[in-house]
């Protein structure tokens, strides 16, 4: 067990990634996700690997694409305008099967927006990571062990599926130092095989092709549903949630990532007021915990995010209509304080509907 | 009767398919040029291909050893990862005008100023082919083309990009040739500029680049012995023939030295790195 | 020993407003307590002053960032100006008092000013204001066990740096007897 040390959400991504067995890391520089990039070209040549800085973000991403063709555990990381330029890399990764790993510290937008922390990317991270027909597991931590021990995870769960893998992070966890362990460095000759990867046939197999276009409308149709075969696999085994307090709890409010602190705290609070409130944290966005935001069976939801409003779409569609959802936000940059969130929940047990404890 | 000598045979790191190519197309020819040297090198099996967005978009089915298709123009990112992850095998990327020089010419740029030590062949046949005759960052100023009708008018739409002229200033390339394959002594020519390509990455040399000025047949309207002739008479006098960088010629073990010379009164430039690929 | 401490420690860029915030937290670290330590980045932030906000507390730590601080290191006018304000009522306000003037209004918190830049520059330990500030606050609040904050200093200091742990504990000394 590694001895427990006080490092950034950037380098404990950088550092738990290489323990992974991530050996090719390709990124741009920009805030506020640098560190995390800086932490590679420090310790990957060490470590015997290649960190290489790329002319452009779509350059990043598809010599992302050419590592993990030829089989190896590779990862490059952004913040959201950055991620916007490799959404068409990614689109190719889903497509051609290959497994990645992406890195997503948002901040503030649209356009070039602020430097601030921001969950403004859900609904990209988890509708729109490109063009086309596709799903990725979308990890979001919301403390540094988490940006470990999820990053780590990640490298298995792109194997696992042959998917690209979205860890969605914001600038907060990213620049913000906390205590954290490091898992066990991954020995590189104990990873999983990949016999399709374009390593060099030597004459012992047909030529292996990495390729995302399909001619053949019903080819590409077979492939989609094979696809999608898989993400039902996904949505099966990979779904990861954590409640607290939920039990007897009349409101539920609903957070991810650096929300999701914010909100523990107001429900803390809450509580302390005598409010039956929990809190579900989504730590998949993709596949989402529905079931779990269903079966809390609440009299009222509250979502809390750092943006206008996006996760809320998906518990309202988990929720269907059987409780009120309410949101709370606050966007560009802005971080939202426990006192504004406790003031949603005391607002909500006000309301008739719900009993007090 | 006696026992037969094999004199000649298939090309082994061509696959025995049918390609999709327009009858009089030269992507045949340079295909067959580079399988050949790849095979003459015995590097069949630890070859990667990265193929293009464009006519030659399905090469990853006619090449015979493992291929990577990229997005349009970013072959050389996408061959640059491959060579970093197996510096010893041979990696080269197959690009056309528009996918080499327009949508990816920052990928383009890039590789060849890092030195990344592969081999490009780069097909300059002035048009956009798959997509049905547009203009292409090569067209020839007054060239008719789908996008150009009326003649493509530089006022308008600017001049073409000559590519060797313009990659030759950079540090990171070791060789740029531009051949022909209008006739079985341009071929041989164009064989022996990709064969010193391949041979240059296996060396460790640097980034190397074959720019084989080419037809269009079908979307420049003509048959293939007109196509030549146009060819001849409007594309090589703007895109003369002829090695463009070659530092080895120079004098140069490789990209390094040669940068080092010319940078000699840079202080920074002297200190020594290790090379870490 | 509070429950909870939110720290704010902020000055210009390069006097070690950062350091001396990863020094708190590594202190809670070692004794086993929830922290976390949030910088401002990017142009301009708060009001141009470089600062950090430490919380160590014994029940994990919601939003790392400090808004209502119960203990301000303040190493220039600006910094202080604005987070004597933000403070909570009761909150230990340091600063240095050559380079700050109190001019607020608050009543209800403890502001203790010490020469930290002068003490540090005539022990030949230019750099290290912001130590001597931090053993002022340690003085002041006891957020650890003695020890522990020389423990913390050594996981802060580079180990390729020796003489350095030497002179930042002697900083902490002398912030303390100032």
């Amino acid at each position: 067990m590694s001895e427990k040390v006080l490092m950034k959400g950037n380098e404990a991504l950088a550092e738990a990634a290489m323990r992974a067995g991530c050996r090719y890391f390709f990124g741009y520089p920009i805030t506020p996700q640098t560190e995390l990039a800086a932490y590679m070209s420090k310790h990957l040549p060490k470590h015997g690997g290649t960190y290489l800085q790329a002319e452009s973000e779509v350059s990043a991403i598809n010599m992302v694409y050419g590592a993990a063709a030829c089989g190896v555990r590779t990862m490059t990381s952004s913040s959201s305008p950055g991620v916007s330029l490799k959404t068409e890399g990614i689109s190719y990764l889903a497509g051609a099967d290959l497994p990645a790993v992406i890195i997503n510290v948002q901040r503030g937008g649209p356009g070039l927006g602020s430097i601030q922390p921001s969950q403004s990317d859900y609904w990209q991270a988890t509708r729109a990571m490109g063009h086309g027909d596709f799903f990725l597991p979308v990890f979001a931590p919301s403390t540094v062990q988490e940006m470990a021990d999820l990053v780590y995870e990640a490298f298995d769960v792109a194997d696992r599926y042959r998917t690209p893998v979205v860890i969605l992070a914001d600038g907060m966890l990213g620049q913000m130092m906390e205590p954290v362990v490091m898992p066990e460095e991954r020995a590189l000759e104990d990873l999983p095989a990949k016999p399709w990867a374009t390593d060099g046939h030597r004459g012992a197999r047909p030529h292996n092709v990495v390729n995302s276009l399909f001619l053949d409308a019903q080819q590409l149709y077979e492939k989609n549903v094979e696809r999608f075969e898989r993400y039902e696999q996904i949505a099966r085994d990979e779904v990861r949630v954590e409640e607290y307090l939920t039990d007897d709890a009349d409101i539920v409010v609903v957070a991810f990532g650096a929300a999701a602190r914010i909100a523990r705290s107001a429900v803390n609070d809450a509580r302390a007021k005598g409010i039956k409130v929990g809190l579900i944290r989504p730590i998949t966005l993709w596949p989402y915990p529905s079931e779990a935001i269903r079966a809390c069976d609440a009299k009222a939801y509250l979502v809390v995010e750092m943006n206008m409003g996006q996760m809320v779409e998906d518990v309202r569609l988990a929720v269907n209509g059987q409780a009120p959802v309410e949101f709370f936000g606050r966007a560009g940059g802005v971080i939202p304080r426990p006192d504004e969130v406790l003031a949603c929940i005391e607002e909500l047990a006000r309301k008739e509907v719900v009993s007090h404890g | 009767m006696a026992e037969m000598e094999c004199v000649f045979k298939r090309t082994e790191s061509l696959l025995p398919v049918v390609t999709n190519y327009c009858p009089g197309c030269t992507h045949g020819i340079v295909e067959r040029l580079v399988a050949e040297c790849i095979d003459e090198m015995g590097m069949g099996g630890q070859t990667i291909a990265v193929v293009p967005v464009g006519c030659s978009v399905m090469a990853y089915d006619f090449f015979g050893c493992d291929a990577i298709e990229a997005a349009h123009g970013r072959a050389p990112a996408v061959a640059t990862a491959a060579k970093r992850v197996f510096p010893d095998h041979l990696v080269f990327a197959y690009q056309g005008d528009g996918d080499l020089a327009s949508i990816g010419m920052a990928e383009t740029i890039h590789a060849a100023t890092r030195g990344e030590n592969i081999t490009v062949i780069f097909i300059n046949n002035a048009i956009y082919g798959m997509t049905g005759g547009q203009m292409a960052p090569t067209s020839l100023p007054n060239q008719v083309t789908q996008t150009s009708p009326y003649g493509r008018n530089p006022a308008y739409a600017g001049y073409p990009i000559r590519v060797c002229e313009l990659l030759s200033s950079l540090d990171g390339v070791a060789y740029l040739e531009r051949v022909t394959v209008d006739s079985p002594k341009n071929v041989r020519r164009a064989k022996k500029a990709i064969a010193r390509a391949f041979q240059n990455q296996a060396d460790k040399i640097g980034y190397s680049l074959v720019e084989v000025v080419s037809t269009c047949p079908t979307n420049w309207g003509m048959d293939p012995q007109q196509a030549f002739a146009w060819m001849r008479e409007n594309m090589l006098p703007y895109y003369p023939l002829g090695v463009y960088k070659d530092v080895v010629a120079d004098g140069y073990a490789n990209v390094a030295e040669a940068a080092t010379a010319r940078a000699a009164a840079c202080p920074l430039v002297s200190v020594s790195k290790e090379d870490d690929r | 020993m509070a429950q909870q401490m939110q720290a704010v420690l902020a000055g210009f860029g390069g006097q070690g407003t950062l350091f001396a915030g990863k020094v708190i937290a590594y202190a809670g670290l070692i004794e086993d307590r929830h922290v976390s330590w949030f910088p401002s980045y990017g142009p301009e932030m708060r009001g141009g002053t470089a600062n950090c906000s430490v919380t160590v507390s014994d029940e994990p730590i919601g939003s790392p960032l400090v808004t209502e601080p119960d203990v301000v290191i303040a190493m220039n006018q600006p910094s202080y100006d604005k987070f004597v304000e933000e403070a909570r009522a009761g909150a230990v306000v340091v600063f240095d008092s050559d380079l700050v003037t109190p001019e607020d209004v608050r009543t209800d918190v403890e502001k203790v000013g010490i020469p930290a830049a002068r003490i540090a520059q005539e022990a030949k330990m230019d750099k290290l204001a912001n130590i001597v500030l931090l053993g002022k606050l340690w003085d002041k609040t006891r957020f650890c066990e003695r020890a522990t904050l020389d423990a913390a200093i050594c996981k802060c200091v580079p180990s390729t740096k020796p003489q350095l742990i030497e002179m930042n504990e002697r900083a902490i000394e002398m912030g303390i007897d100032a």
